[in-house]
């Protein structure tokens, strides 16, 4: 019990006093999830819309394939990405194995799901009859689309918060893809498992309580998000 | 330029039910036509084909110009005319946006979509509601936002269908004073679906029948 009080103790005294190590491992973490949240969005906020909007054969089949990949296990792309990138994979030659970009690119498929396959149910979710309302008021099928996007906004972003949570949290993708080394692909949660395993619970505890914070924000942004939808959709 | 819109034995049915059998019409002057019949009639179809939200099974709808010359259904024309929803078709935005809407996507700077927007919402008697949600509206503000947002495009056509359902009296002497002024104004052909035949007769100038697929002039 007195080793449990005294990790927490440590534990926020490293948080309090901005130790530098906790500090470049959360702004790397940030760093590598921002990033491939942000490239996720860019790239599958438009592809759910597109997939929202339109009818085509095989589209029931895409959406199968991306809600399979929102459950995708992440030591599954850990492993793909792995072969892919290792010095004797197709793409070895683009020495990106242990390195950031390698877990950009694996967070990118992680979340990448989540976003287009909420984004594509929430626009597929705003009345037909606003999409005839603007065609009728003028536009055009770009700015048609533009709008539809805009009244599902809520709906999407809570699939790139989504998606953010589920980034930030994992870690079988990012340490097999990173290597977890210290001070260049060491982020907060593939340091908890390494520290766990070291016995030096301080530190593993305060990225803890960091992590918790930052998926506690997270679902307060949703909450506050589903309720201003709720308010606006009666 | 003055637009004419010439309906020719138009066809249209869902699965075993035909609505409309070899109707044919000509709107060729700046009034209100009010379109009356019961309900499955299909005045709604009739409306949205006119407007070119929907496709006849057969038959030709065209707009002509002031020189006779069809013109092609492209965006140009579009932008000429336009349709209110009976559920209006709210934008989840402030009132304000929701009027602004035709004005943003044709290009208009913040400037003239100011005034024109705000020209139109105290005409509907809405400038105290802009800033408000649009879905926050009552029924009978959200129709007359509908035809502020219609309004403020100046369309040469205007299709309204059933633009007193889910209002109150009140609400619907607005609209009907709203309406005759857009009217006496000449510059727009207004064609109205509704069931309210006192509504009918106090705006329209002329009253169309539509029964067994077909249109009559009842006045």
């Amino acid at each position: 019990m007195d080793f449990l009080i005294e990790a927490f103790k440590q534990a926020f005294l490293l948080i309090v006093n901005l130790d530098k190590e906790l500090l470049e491992i959360i702004l790397l973490s940030l760093k590598v999830s921002l990033s491939a949240l942000l490239l996720a969005s860019v790239l599958g906020v438009p592809f759910g819309a597109f997939l929202g909007m339109k009818n085509f054969p095989g589209r029931s089949f895409i959406i199968i394939f991306l809600n399979t990949g929102m459950g995708l296990p992440p030591v599954v792309v850990g492993l793909f990405l792995y072969m892919l990138f290792s010095r004797s994979g197709p793409l070895g030659f683009l020495n990106l194995l242990y390195t950031p970009t390698a877990m950009v690119i694996a967070q990118f498929i992680l979340a990448f799901p989540i976003v287009a396959s909420i984004s594509q149910a929430s626009v597929r979710k705003v009345s037909p009859i606003i999409k005839l309302t603007a065609k009728t008021l003028g536009a055009t099928p770009f700015q048609i689309a533009l709008t539809l996007i805009k009244e599902a906004r809520y709906g999407i972003f809570t699939g790139i918060l989504g998606g953010l949570g589920r980034v930030m949290a994992e870690v079988g993708a990012i340490l097999i893809v990173g290597g977890n080394i210290a001070g260049y692909t060491r982020v907060m949660t593939t340091t908890i498992a390494l520290e766990t395993d070291k016995g030096n619970f301080e530190l593993a505890l305060a990225l803890g309580i960091i992590l918790l914070s930052i998926s506690f924000l997270i679902n307060l942004l949703l909450y506050y998000i589903q309720k201003k939808e709720i308010r606006t959709n009666p | 330029m003055s637009l004419k819109l010439v309906i020719s034995n138009l066809w249209k049915g869902y699965g075993d039910k035909t609505v409309l059998k070899d109707l044919s019409y000509v709107f060729d002057e700046k009034k209100v036509y009010v379109i009356m019949g019961p309900n499955g009639s299909g005045k709604t179809t009739f409306l949205k084909i006119c407007a070119l939200l929907e496709t006849p099974d057969k038959g030709e709808v065209h707009y002509y110009n002031s020189t006779n010359k069809i013109l092609s259904k492209d965006i140009n024309l579009l932008r000429k005319i336009t349709y209110v929803f009976p559920e209006v078709g709210i934008f989840n935005t402030s009132v304000f946006d929701n009027v602004a809407y035709g004005l943003k996507i044709r290009g208009f700077n913040k400037k003239e979509i100011n005034s024109k927007v705000e020209e139109v919402l105290d005409f509907v008697g809405l400038s105290h509601k802009k800033k408000q949600n649009a879905l926050t509206l009552s029924s009978g503000e959200a129709k007359r936002m509908g035809l502020a947002r219609a309004m403020v495009i100046k369309p040469e056509f205007l299709f309204l269908d059933e633009p007193t359902a889910f209002v109150d009296t009140e609400n619907t002497k607005l609209i009907e004073r709203l309406l005759i002024q857009i009217k006496e104004q000449k510059a727009t052909t207004i064609v109205i679906a509704t069931h309210d035949s006192p509504f009918a007769f106090t705006v329209g100038d002329e009253i169309l029948k539509l029964e067994n697929g077909k249109i009559f002039e009842v006045s």
